[in-house]
């Protein structure tokens, strides 16, 4: 692999990937408005909710508006990962990621290439809606916008790898309603994303260890303290552990030799 | 580098006064004063003090912290540096809230369970004179030209103006339910009057004695009954008052020329009292029922952060 070669590879990905979430326009317009409808509806009826009590890393009592917005933005994070796995079980079977993973490059980093450029093209949208949440009130310090990009794209690395294991173990993932329901549900509710630990836990200690689990948690709160100046490593781990564990499983998926994709009957 | 050394400089410079000052938080369940470190915002030690401390004000020296210690029925003196309780003061019985005098010599202090307002005079140590105001007095505030001095009555529902140099009441204004705090505008043309029941701030004239005006506090996904105005504090320069707004859990930023609410902030639960730092960047809250107290950053119109003092945190002072 020349490290030319392998340049031309990633840009070529990265332009395809902006070039087509440019073009669904439809896409691109759920994907912001999503995330303002919960902030704007969901979040109003529950303002008060975390009135009692200071969460990490707030250093006082804040909205539930202010805490929600980092779990939606992982939230954002979450479902352009899944939209763009299903994306690619369409590539995979008409034709252009088949191309792809023809080309002389090894396959892992056809993959990781076409994951990073997934992230890359989903942060814009992830900070306009950072942007129009200042006029809830949301208000971090400035520099959290930039602390928390690193955080960001580990954490969209860690989902999109996610993404890219469920489409290569999945023979049905057109059904995006499947993946709603079997996937970004309950990943996203029990996470720490919609309420802290302590509440959780008040509902039920199962729950509440499902969510201290679930690596989702860990990417919402890698991001949240991020945003708010401050490292919490303990999910950073989590999350890059899950990225590399995840990675490597979907690209053995992907392998057609080995993988789970000869597996399911030549249907590739 | 030329141009860094004096950013930096003055940053050093603007950074100076706020770094230095230290906020005294009285505990009324803990018998306590907390004194928290401004720099730092966080809790460095606790004054033992007489029971159930309420009012609390700093000598016009800022040398010495007065602190009313109900249950004691007297007021105790805590020498700032020290950190220590070195005198006392007889108050009259149940002081809830006092003010110092701008002459530095007395004290005009409430006494709950009285009905009357006590003068103290501090060198001496004794109670020099005594007004009859209405039932349960409780908030009290003086003019800055040191002429007036002004007591709420609880259950009467009226605030009394007193002249501070005869000692004559001089007149009884009716006000909103339950009133609690007092604060005369700097410029001594305004008293400013908040009502616990009612939620309200009463605005008079002091010249006209009629009222001037009201301020109506509301909060978004708070019932009526659950905003109850307490403390007032008002910026050096006249143009904004500080109310806490009690169950509300919020401190609400008031335009004193438009009696208009400009912003509300989130702090603990039931904030009682509210003060200033010098600098007038900083205002701090103590939240009985939370045991903390919250910084807000006026600059940034931010809570930067809430700090554990103890049980019942009711009175605030930010001194030296």
């Amino acid at each position: 692999m020349k490290r030319r070669h392998a340049l031309r590879a990633l840009t070529g990905i990265l332009r395809r990937e902006m070039l087509r979430t440019l073009r669904q326009r439809g896409r691109l317009l759920s994907a912001i408005i999503r995330p303002l409808v919960w902030l704007a509806i969901f979040a109003a009826g529950f303002r008060s909710v975390l009135g009692l009590s200071i969460t990490p890393p707030y250093q006082t009592y804040v909205l539930y508006e202010v805490y929600v917005v980092p779990g939606l933005a992982a939230m954002m994070l979450l479902f352009h990962a899944m939209a763009s796995s299903l994306a690619m079980v369409y590539d995979r079977e008409m034709g252009s990621m088949r191309l792809l993973l023809t080309a002389p490059l090894p396959r892992w980093y056809l993959l990781a290439a076409r994951l990073l450029a997934s992230v890359i093209v989903s942060l814009p949208l992830v900070y306009l809606f950072l942007l129009i949440a200042r006029y809830w009130d949301v208000r971090p310090p400035v520099l959290g916008y930039l602390a928390m990009f690193p955080a960001l794209v580990l954490s969209g690395l860690m989902l999109g790898a996610f993404g890219l294991l469920v489409s290569s173990i999945s023979t049905q993932m057109e059904n995006f309603a499947g993946v709603m329901n079997f996937v970004i549900f309950p990943t996203f509710f029990a996470s720490t994303a919609l309420y802290p630990i302590w509440r959780l836990a008040e509902a039920g200690p199962v729950l509440a260890m499902i969510a201290a689990w679930n690596p989702f948690s860990s990417a919402v709160e890698l991001i949240r303290f991020a945003l708010y100046l401050r490292f919490d490593p303990v999910s950073a781990l989590v999350v890059l552990a899950c990225l590399v564990g995840f990675f490597l499983a979907a690209v053995v998926g992907y392998d057609p030799g080995r993988g789970l994709w000869s597996r399911r009957g030549g249907e590739g | 580098m030329q141009v860094v050394i004096p950013i930096l400089l003055s940053v050093l410079i603007i950074a100076g006064p706020a770094a230095a000052e230290t906020i005294y938080v009285s505990n009324e369940q803990d018998n306590t004063v907390a004194v928290v470190e401004g720099a730092s915002m966080s809790l460095s030690t606790a004054i033992n003090v007489g029971r159930r401390p309420r009012g609390m004000a700093l000598s016009v020296d800022r040398k010495l912290l007065f602190v009313a210690v109900g249950d004691d029925n007297r007021i105790d003196i805590v020498d700032l540096a020290k950190r220590q309780v070195t005198g006392q003061l007889p108050s009259g019985v149940d002081p809830e809230f006092f003010v110092v005098h701008p002459d530095g010599k007395r004290l005009f202090v409430a006494n709950e369970n009285d009905n009357l307002v006590s003068v103290v005079d501090i060198a001496s140590a004794k109670v020099i004179g005594t007004v009859d105001v209405g039932v349960e007095p409780e908030g009290m505030a003086v003019s800055a030209d040191g002429h007036y001095v002004a007591c709420t009555s609880e259950t009467t529902s009226m605030v009394h103006l007193i002249d501070a140099g005869t000692l004559d009441l001089v007149d009884n204004l009716l006000v909103d339910t339950r009133p609690r705090a007092a604060s005369f505008s700097p410029d001594g043309k305004q008293l400013w009057v908040s009502s616990e029941i009612r939620g309200t701030v009463t605005v008079f004239d002091t010249t006209s004695r009629a009222e001037a005006g009201k301020v109506q506090f509301e909060v978004p996904g708070i019932r009526r009954e659950g905003v109850q105005a307490v403390g007032i504090e008002m910026t050096r320069d006249g143009a904004t008052a500080y109310v806490a707004l009690g169950p509300a859990n919020r401190i609400a930023e008031v335009d004193t020329r438009t009696l208009a609410v400009r912003r509300l902030y989130l702090v603990g639960q039931r904030p009682w009292h509210v003060a200033l730092s010098d600098d007038q960047k900083r205002l701090v809250s103590a939240n009985g029922n939370s045991g903390d107290i919250s910084f807000i950053d006026l600059e940034d119109e931010a809570v930067v952060k809430s700090v554990p003092v103890g049980r019942g945190p009711w009175g605030v002072v930010i001194g030296p």
